[in-house]
C-alpha cells in the first residue's frame, strides 16, 4: 500500500505519493544554506560537474571513467554462483552481518594480499563497501578539522571529495617518474615539524598511481616506510591495481616492507573482480581498526552481506586468478594501443606517462591550454576524459588530463585518441596565431613525458633518487614547482 | 492538458537543463497535465509527432536548446511552446548579435570587440589587439559568443593573459568576445508577460569576484531578493531590463543580467531559456512576487498558447 503523505498545505486530505514540493524562494535558500555544515562549503559543485553530464551521452567516447571491463566476466558464471547461494544460504545472505565482514570473506582478503606478498591476520581487517568507503573511514578515524593529510600531486580525484569534507589541511607532493618525491616529502614534514605539526597519515596510490600512472620504486618505497616509523606518522597505501601489472618486475607493497605497524592497507574487489558488488577493505594495527569499525558500524553497520556471499563463492571455484591473468592480458593490449594512438595523433607539444600497469594515462599539455575548456571542446567531437585539475586540491593540474584506457575498446580508443589529438592542435594552432613564438615550449610543468629532452635540465638534476638508468626513459617531473 | 518537456540534449549545460527539466515536470504532474518528458536526441521530430502534444514546455539551455534550433522545430510541427521565438533566441544566445541589438536601441552594454577563429588564423587579428586592449582597458573579460552559463568566461588581468583566454573561450564558441570589465552590483531581471519581476542580487560570499564558478551556487553566493536598491537604481534596471527584452523580441519570457556599475546599469546579456532548478534566480523572482513554482509554470504555458497575452 503506498504511503500517505501529508503536504505543509494539505494536513487532512491523503493524497497519492508525490515527489516534494518545490522550494525556491531565496528565504528558502538562503535557510537551507544557513543550515549547512561548515564542511558543505568545502565541498563544490560546478559548471565543470554538469559537464561530466554530457560524458555519459552514449554517443560520447568516454576516456573519462575508471570502469575495468566487467563485459568479460562470465554471466553463466555470475548466475551459477548467484543460484548456489539462494539455494543454500538465502536467509542468511539476506540478513545484516558482522560490521568487519564475514571471516570466510576476509579468507578471500588474504588470499588475494598474499598473491602480492603479504600475509596480514584475517583480524585486523574489516570490509568496506568499496576501496571509497576505506579512504573515507580511515579519514573520518583519523582526521580532526585543519588537520594536516600528505598526498601525491596529483592525487586520486575520488580522494579530494573526501580529504575536503573531513576539512584535511591537504599538503600535495610532487612526483616524477618514480612516483612521490621522498626528498620533497621529507622537506615538507621537516617544515610542519618547524610549524609544531604533525600530519595524520600520508596518503599514496604507489602502484599504477590513479591518476598519475607511475609507480613508486623500491628504494622510495623502503624510504617512505622508514620515514614514517621514524615520524611515527601513518602511511594509506591504497592499491588497487596491484595485480593489474602489463611489465616489469612487480614490487613489494609497503605493507609488506613495513609489517603492518604504520602502514595502513586499503583494497578492492573492484578491479579485480567487479566495482558493482562494492566491496574493499581496510587491514590496519588493532587500535586503529577498532576505531574504523566503530565508524563504520555508524555509517552503514554492515557491508553488502549478498555479495559477501558472492565473493566467497566465486572464490571457491579457484578460478579467479586465471581471471586477473586473462584482464592483465586484455588490458595490457588497450594500453599499448593508446600508447601508440598517443604517438601517433597528440601533438609534439604534448607528454604522457607509460605505466607498467593500472588503468590510466597522465598526460600533459603546453601550459596555455586549460583541459577544462578543452574538454568542453572534446565534447563536440563526442570524447571525453577527466581535466587534471580534478586531482589537485588547489587548482593546479589546469593543463594535464586523465586518459582510461581499460573501459572502452581498442577501436575506441584509437578513435578517441584522434578526436582529443584533434582538437589539442587546434588549440596550438590558434594560441600560435594569437602569441607567435611562444606556443612552441614543449608541455608545461605538469607531468611526464616519454622523453628525456622534454625535461628541463634542472629538473633532471632535482631527481637526485632516481636510479641512474632510469634517467634518461621516464624521469620527468610531474610538476616542478609548487606555485603553478 | 498533454505537455512535451523538452530538456537535455546535447548542450553543455545538460545538467542543468535536466534539473530544470525534472523540475517542471513535478510541477505540471500537480497542477494535473499529462506530462510526456523528452531527453532531447535524434528522435525529437519522431516522438513529438508521435505524442501530439498540445504545448511543448522546453527546459533547455545552452547552444542547441536556447538559441532557436529547437524552437525552429516546434514552429515547423506547429506545436506551440514556452519561451521566446526562434529568431529571438538566436538573437538573445549570441551575445554579440544581442549586444548590436542592444546598442542600436541605445541601451548601455559594455564596450566589446568579436572575432572569429579564422580572423586570428587567416588575417593576423592578433596585431590588432594591442589596439584594442587600449580601447577597453585592464581587467577585461573574454566570453564566448554564445553560451549561457559561466562556461569559458575568463578574466584577463594583462595583455600576457589575452590568448590563453581566447583559447579557452574559443573552446566553446567559433566567435568570442572581448567585453570591458564593468565593477559593480551582480543583479538579475527575470520578465514575465512583458513584467519584471522583483530583482535578484547574487552577492560571492567568498568575495572573489573572478570566480565565476561560484556563482549561483547555495552557500558560496548569497541571494537578495527582492534586492535592496534605491527606487531609482530599481528603474533605471528594470528599464535596461525590459527595453533589452523588446530590443531582443523575448519580452514574454527572459532573465536579464546586469552589473549596477557607480553610473548606472549595464546590461551583460538575456538568457532566452532561464534556468527553473532550485538555485535559479527566476523561480526566486517569482516567489519574491508571490508565486509559488506551480503558478510560475502555469503562467509560462498559459503564455505560450495565448502569445497575444504579452502587452
Amino acid at each position: 500500500m503506498a504511503t500517505i503523505r501529508h503536504t505543509s498545505r494539505m494536513t487532512e486530505v491523503p493524497q497519492p505519493p508525490h515527489r516534494r514540493r518545490a522550494h525556491t524562494s531565496t528565504r528558502d535558500l538562503e535557510r537551507y544554506a544557513g543550515l549547512f555544515a561548515e564542511r558543505t562549503t568545502v565541498m563544490r559543485s560546478s559548471a565543470m560537474r554538469d559537464l561530466m553530464a554530457v560524458t555519459a551521452r552514449p554517443e560520447v567516447i568516454s576516456l573519462a571513467g575508471g570502469l575495468p571491463d566487467t563485459s568479460t566476466f562470465p554471466p553463466e558464471s555470475l548466475a551459477a554462483q548467484m543460484s548456489k547461494i539462494a539455494a543454500e544460504s538465502a536467509a542468511a545472505a539476506l540478513q545484516y552481518g558482522p560490521t568487519e565482514g564475514f571471516d570466510e570473506t576476509k579468507d578471500c582478503i588474504v588470499e588475494v594480499m598474499a598473491a602480492e606478498g603479504m600475509l596480514p591476520d584475517p583480524d585486523d581487517i574489516v570490509i568496506t563497501t568499496g576501496g571509497q568507503q576505506a579512504i573515507d573511514l580511515v579519514t573520518k578515524t583519523l582526521v580532526d578539522p585543519g588537520d594536516v593529510v600528505i598526498c601525491e600531486a596529483p592525487t586520486y580525484p575520488g580522494a579530494v571529495p573526501v580529504f575536503c569534507s573531513y576539512q584535511a589541511d591537504v599538503r600535495q607532493v610532487e612526483m616524477d617518474g618514480d612516483g612521490m618525491r621522498i626528498d620533497l616529502l621529507e622537506a615538507l614534514l621537516a617544515e610542519l615539524k618547524a610549524e609544531g605539526r604533525r600530519p595524520k597519515f600520508i596518503y599514496t596510490v604507489p602502484s599504477f598511481q590513479n591518476p598519475g600512472g607511475v609507480t613508486l620504486s623500491l628504494e622510495r618505497r623502503a624510504r617512505l616506510v622508514e620515514l614514517a616509523r621514524r615520524h611515527e606518522i601513518l602511511v594509506v597505501e591504497d592499491n588497487p591495481y596491484g595485480m593489474l601489472r602489463y611489465g616489469g618486475e612487480a614490487l613489494p607493497p609497503l605493507y609488506q616492507l613495513d609489517g603492518g605497524d604504520f602502514v595502513i592497507y586499503l583494497g578492492t574487489f573492484s578491479k579485480i573482480l567487479s566495482p558493482g558488488i562494492r566491496l574493499g577493505w581496510v587491514v590496519a594495527p588493532p587500535p586503529v581498526l577498532e576505531k574504523v569499525v566503530l565508524g563504520k558500524g555508524a555509517t552503514d553497520l554492515c557491508t553488502s552481506t549478498l555479495t559477501q556471499f558472492f565473493v566467497r563463492q566465486y572464490f571457491a571455484e579457484g578460478g579467479w586468478k586465471r581471471y586477473v591473468g586473462e584482464l592483465v592480458d586484455l588490458y595490457r593490449g588497450r594500453r599499448d594501443t593508446m600508447l601508440e594512438a598517443l604517438a601517433e595523433h597528440f601533438p609534439a607539444a604534448a607528454t604522457w606517462t607509460e605505466p607498467e600497469g593500472g588503468l590510466f594515462i597522465w598526460a600533459t599539455l603546453p601550459e596555455y591550454i586549460d583541459t577544462g575548456d578543452l574538454l568542453a571542446k572534446a565534447l563536440r567531437s563526442d570524447v571525453a576524459f577527466v581535466p587534471g585539475q580534478a586531482a589537485y586540491v588547489d587548482g593546479r593540474g589546469k593543463n594535464s588530463m586523465r586518459l582510461n584506457f581499460s573501459g572502452v575498446n581498442d577501436e575506441e580508443i584509437r578513435e578517441g585518441i584522434a578526436r582529443i589529438g584533434r582538437v589539442i592542435r587546434e588549440q596550438v594552432e590558434l594560441y600560435e596565431a594569437l602569441a607567435p613564438g611562444q606556443g612552441s615550449a614543449a608541455a608545461g610543468p605538469g607531468t611526464p613525458g616519454r622523453e628525456a629532452e622534454d625535461l628541463p635540465a634542472d629538473a633532471a638534476a632535482e631527481a637526485e633518487d632516481a636510479p641512474a638508468e632510469d634517467a634518461a626513459s621516464n624521469v620527468v617531473p610531474l610538476r616542478k614547482e609548487a606555485n603553478g | 492538458m498533454k505537455v512535451a518537456v523538452l530538456k537535455g540534449g546535447r548542450s553543455l549545460e545538460r545538467g542543468v537543463s535536466l534539473r530544470s527539466g525534472a523540475r517542471v515536470e513535478d510541477a505540471l504532474d500537480r497542477l494535473g497535465h499529462e506530462v510526456v518528458p523528452i531527453d532531447v536526441g535524434a528522435d525529437l521530430v519522431k516522438r513529438l509527432r508521435a505524442e501530439q502534444p498540445d504545448v511543448a514546455f522546453v527546459a533547455m539551455h545552452g547552444v542547441g536548446g536556447e538559441d532557436g534550433t529547437a524552437q525552429e522545430l516546434l514552429e515547423i510541427l506547429g506545436i506551440p511552446f514556452t519561451g521566446p521565438d526562434a529568431a529571438a533566441c538566436a538573437r538573445s544566445i549570441d551575445k554579440v548579435m544581442a549586444k548590436a541589438a542592444m546598442r542600436a536601441a541605445g541601451i548601455p552594454t559594455p564596450d566589446s570587440f568579436a572575432f572569429t577563429q579564422t580572423a586570428f588564423r587567416d588575417l593576423g587579428a592578433a596585431d590588432a589587439l594591442t589596439d584594442l586592449e587600449g580601447t577597453l582597458g585592464f581587467p577585461l573579460v573574454v566570453k564566448p559568443s554564445r553560451g549561457g552559463s559561466s562556461l569559458g568566461v575568463k578574466f584577463a588581468s594583462a595583455p600576457a593573459d589575452v590568448p590563453g583566454a581566447l583559447v579557452a573561450a574559443f573552446s566553446y564558441d567559433d566567435r568570442v568576445m572581448l567585453e570591458r570589465f564593468v565593477e559593480g552590483r551582480e543583479v538579475a531581471v527575470s520578465v514575465l508577460g512583458g513584467e519584471a519581476l522583483p530583482i535578484v542580487e547574487a552577492i560571492p560570499a567568498e568575495g572573489d569576484p573572478y570566480d565565476f564558478e561560484a556563482r549561483y551556487e547555495i552557500g558560496r553566493t548569497h541571494f537578495v531578493c527582492p534586492a535592496d536598491l534605491s527606487p531609482t537604481e530599481r528603474s533605471a534596471i528594470t528599464d535596461a531590463a525590459l527595453a533589452t527584452c523588446r530590443a531582443l523580441g523575448c519580452e514574454g519570457f527572459a532573465r536579464v543580467d546586469l552589473i549596477l556599475g557607480a553610473d548606472g546599469p549595464w546590461v551583460l546579456e538575456a538568457n532566452a531559456i532561464p534556468g527553473l532548478t532550485d538555485t535559479s534566480l527566476l523561480p526566486q523572482a517569482a516567489e519574491a512576487a508571490g508565486m509559488s513554482f506551480e503558478d510560475l509554470v502555469e503562467r509560462i504555458l498559459h503564455l505560450a498558447l495565448s502569445p497575444a497575452g504579452v502587452s
